[in-house]
């Protein structure tokens, strides 16, 4: 074990302190300054500043530069809004979604322009791709040079048109409370999304008028949240009429914190539970009724329940290929009922017979008293066959993987007992790879906003700085991220920052050598020819990750073997002041199982290499 | 494919339009004409894009179009129900020997002569596409020397307004 120096601890900005969460207390003082309507002569930047405070931004993760400078200096001064200095915008992205995703508030980033915003650009897709509510600021150069190719000049706007929800470029100092309000309102409601706000430095340096609260204008923006009765009585028809029902759950449900209505809707109608990467944690996985994840690493319980299924109750899901496999040979027998706060997800992929568009919460709740109403009239079909085809399928396909036959140590072993270990209270992230689909597989999610991954985009990365924002946001719980060595070395100098910041994330490094996942493709699809898919980190061991964690300020373990894999963690568990980084050096050959590859019918689903399951004699 | 006929009334605010053309061209749908101008409410600006797709893609577009924030209303106008027009200004070659050819062809289809050279015509005609195109067929033999097409501007038949509406009023 290796620990930092005692003058990198002394640096430490913030040793102890708790990250800030909105207490009653400033509550309060908000309203107060609510009350206040007096417009007070400010700069751009001291308004900008204002505004976050008004609109509860705590923390905001970011990089200073030459165009957002003067947004820096009163944000020195801010005791409402901490700022954490991040080490490239990617990670100040990320944490923003982490933050987002953990604590159901709205994450925030900041960058300066040109190339830090661009800098942004990949985390912005990816919470656009997720439907996470953040808000990014950049500045921008002076409204006067905007166009001239000026000094880091980029149209931030314009880049980020296709994955933002909206985005703005501030043209006044008046304009900012109303602009910032709006975007904080955008991000956070309907379905929820990334806006950018873009402010050319003039804007922030200018004296200009603050007063608050401001008037929002959005016209053209009227989420609907509770949906049609019409829609949900004929919805709730279909339910009591389903022989083989099966309730297929997207990451709306988690969004829209409807996780203990959906149990009850579960519990009422008895139908099986299929939980999506985006889901997971949304439905027990304890609960007798889930069936797991579907989709193309998804359980051959889930899968064949979707395939087999007479009706889809599909809640704030969007039949993304990666679920549906190939679309004409998908669930080709059952009838759809598709809720979603977004109307264009509703008929995009698979066309709906019963639409509705509304917030899961609400949509849920509804579907409980109607449903209610229906089986009160006596209208109830029997789905015994079908739960009894399932148990029947589970039982033996479930869950597992087999010991690598070269003595190396097994990685989804080490998943599986980093989940018993650490148990269903804790945060999880990951990043991208076959470590992303065993830590969904294998760690057991009991709670909602406890999963938290790139599931859209795909972003490799995601997982040190997206468990730094979520550490942050909720201090009180245990955030481990679930990495690969690939992922790793893409965004783990925000170790730097977590070990600055009195951030302590474990982060568990599943090094297999390679670009698993990637190299996985090879070995099924292109004759084991591994072309670049070799990293170098077990022949080389290059980097050495628990030297790297020891020069980021963070303790460093190693563990090769099964034998040290329980002490191992618990060692890291007993460390709370400080980031952990273990490298987990684990077999090269594991493999992601089941699988539907990509763009093939789910019933062509494998179970391991070589062994399709049989389903032929138990076809319904 | 068929070809429709879109009304989009948008709050009038810089960049609307990059974010309307934007969606339709990453879908891949090519837009055959578009007209943007201002509506009763100075606040409001009326779009009328006419574009050639199959029903379900369309429709898909349609409602990505209402996720843009400040899109405040989409109406499709049928073109059996709405009042169709596009403007369309050309330079015919028209010496002495011709040009009371070319004016008669330009009275049949109530055109209008809007510059007159020794050796060439200027014309002005609105209608349909359909009627336009007739004119211009008619006016092919004498020679072309440059045209330019507006846009299609639509409007329902009728005494309703697509311009009402809380969406509208809050706008403007
Ligand atoms: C930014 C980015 N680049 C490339 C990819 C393609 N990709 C998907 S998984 C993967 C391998 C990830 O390797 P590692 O982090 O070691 O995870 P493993 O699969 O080995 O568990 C790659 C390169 C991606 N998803 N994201
Ligand atoms: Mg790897």
């Amino acid at each position: 074990m290796t620990r930092p120096t005692p003058e990198v601890l002394a640096h430490r900005a913030h040793p102890t302190a708790p990250a800030t969460g909105s207490t009653p207390a400033d509550k309060t003082d908000k309203s107060e300054k609510a009350v206040d309507k007096k417009p007070e002569l400010l700069t751009g930047a001291q308004v900008l500043v204002r505004s976050l405070e008004e609109l509860g931004a705590d923390v905001v993760f970011g990089i200073p530069g030459g165009a957002i400078l003067p947004a820096y200096d009163p944000l020195f001064d801010s005791e409402r809004v901490r700022h954490i200095l991040v080490r490239h915008e990617q990670g100040a992205g990320h944490a923003a979604t982490g933050y987002a995703q953990a604590t159901g508030k709205v994450g925030v980033c900041m960058a300066t322009s040109g190339p830090g915003a661009t800098n942004l650009v990949t985390p912005i897709a990816d919470a656009y791709m997720d439907s996470v509510a953040m808000v990014a600021i950049t500045g921008q150069v002076a409204s006067a040079s905007i166009g001239t190719d000026a000094f880091q000049e980029a149209d931030i706007a314009g880049i980020t048109l296709p994955i933002t929800k909206h985005n703005y470029l501030v043209k006044s100092g008046e304009e900012l409370p109303r602009v910032l309000a709006e975007a904080f309102h955008l991000a956070s409601t309907g379905r929820p999304g990334p806006v950018l706000v873009d402010i050319p430095k003039d804007v922030l340096q200018k004296q200009t008028t603050f007063k608050w609260p401001p008037t929002l204008d959005l016209p053209g923006y009227h989420p609907t949240l509770h949906p049609h009765g019409k829609q949900i009585r004929e919805a709730a028809r279909l339910i009591a009429a389903a022989k083989r029902p099966v309730l297929y759950v997207g990451g709306g449900v988690i969004k829209a914190q409807a996780s203990e209505v959906l149990r009850k809707l579960a519990e009422l109608t008895g139908a099986p539970v299929v939980t999506t990467l985006m889901a997971r944690g949304a439905f027990p996985d304890s609960h007798p009724q889930h069936m797991g994840m579907p989709g193309m690493h998804g359980t051959v319980g889930a899968v064949y329940a979707l395939q087999k299924s007479d009706l889809l109750i599909t809640l704030g899901a969007r039949f993304d290929d990666r679920v549906t496999g190939d679309l004409n040979t998908f669930a080709p027998n059952a009838q759809i009922i598709h809720a979603d706060i977004d109307p264009a997800e509703i008929g995009k992929n698979r066309v709906a017979d019963v639409p509705i568009v509304g917030d899961a919460k609400h949509v849920i709740e509804e579907l409980i008293g109607a449903v209610t109403t229906e089986y009160a009239a006596g209208h109830k079909a029997s789905i015994t066959d079908w739960w009894a085809t399932l148990d029947d399928i589970r039982g033996r396909y479930p869950l597992g993987y087999e010991e690598p036959s070269d003595g190396t140590l097994a990685p989804q072993y080490v998943i599986e007992r980093i989940g018993k270990l650490v148990g269903p209270d804790a945060i999880y992230t990951a990043g991208v790879g076959q470590h992303q689909m065993w830590a969904a597989q294998f760690v057991q999610y009991e709670h909602p906003a406890t999963w938290l991954n790139s599931g859209g985009l795909g972003t490799m990365g995601y997982a040190v700085p997206a468990a730094m924002g979520a550490k942050v946001g909720r201090p009180d719980k245990v955030v481990w991220a679930i990495d690969g060595d690939g992922c790793f070395q893409m965004t783990n100098q925000e170790l730097a920052t977590c070990a600055l910041e009195g951030i302590p994330i474990k982060v568990a490094v599943i090094n297999n050598g390679n670009l698993g996942m990637v190299r996985q493709w090879q070995t099924l699809f292109y004759d084991q020819r591994y072309s670049n898919t070799e990293l170098g980190t077990h022949k080389h061991r290059i980097p050495d990750f628990v030297k790297l964690a020891d020069a980021l300020g963070c303790v460093g373990l190693r563990c090769e073997t099964k034998q040290d894999v329980d002490a191992t963690i618990e060692a890291a568990m007993k460390v709370t002041d400080q980031p952990v980084v273990i490298d987990f050096v684990v077999g090269k050959d594991a493999m992601v199982w089941p699988m539907v590859a990509a763009g093939t019918s789910n019933d062509e689903i494998m179970f391991a290499r070589g062994v399709a399951p049989k389903f032929d004699k138990d076809d319904v | 494919m068929t070809t429709h006929t879109l009304s989009v009334l948008v709050e009038n605010k810089p960049g609307i339009l990059a974010r309307v053309a934007g969606l339709f061209a990453r879908r891949g749908f090519n837009i055959d004409s578009l007209a943007v101008g201002e509506t009763e409410h100075p606040e409001v600006s009326r779009m009328t894009i006419v574009v050639n797709a199959e029903d379900s893609p369309l429709e898909q577009v349609t409602k990505q179009l209402n996720k843009l924030v400040q899109v405040l209303k989409i109406v499709e106008l049928d073109s059996t129900a709405s009042v169709q027009r596009e403007l369309l200004l050309v330079k015919v070659r028209a010496e002495r020997p011709v040009r009371s050819q070319v004016l008669e062809t330009v009275n049949l289809f109530r055109a209008r002569v809007v510059d007159v050279s020794p050796d060439a015509l200027t014309i002005e005609a609105t209608g349909t596409s359909e009627k336009l195109d007739a004119l211009l067929r008619d006016l092919e033999p004498f020679g072309i020397k440059e045209m330019v097409q507006s846009g299609v501007v639509a409007i329902g038949r009728g005494s309703r307004s697509i311009t009402t509406g809380p969406a509208l009023r809050a706008a403007s």
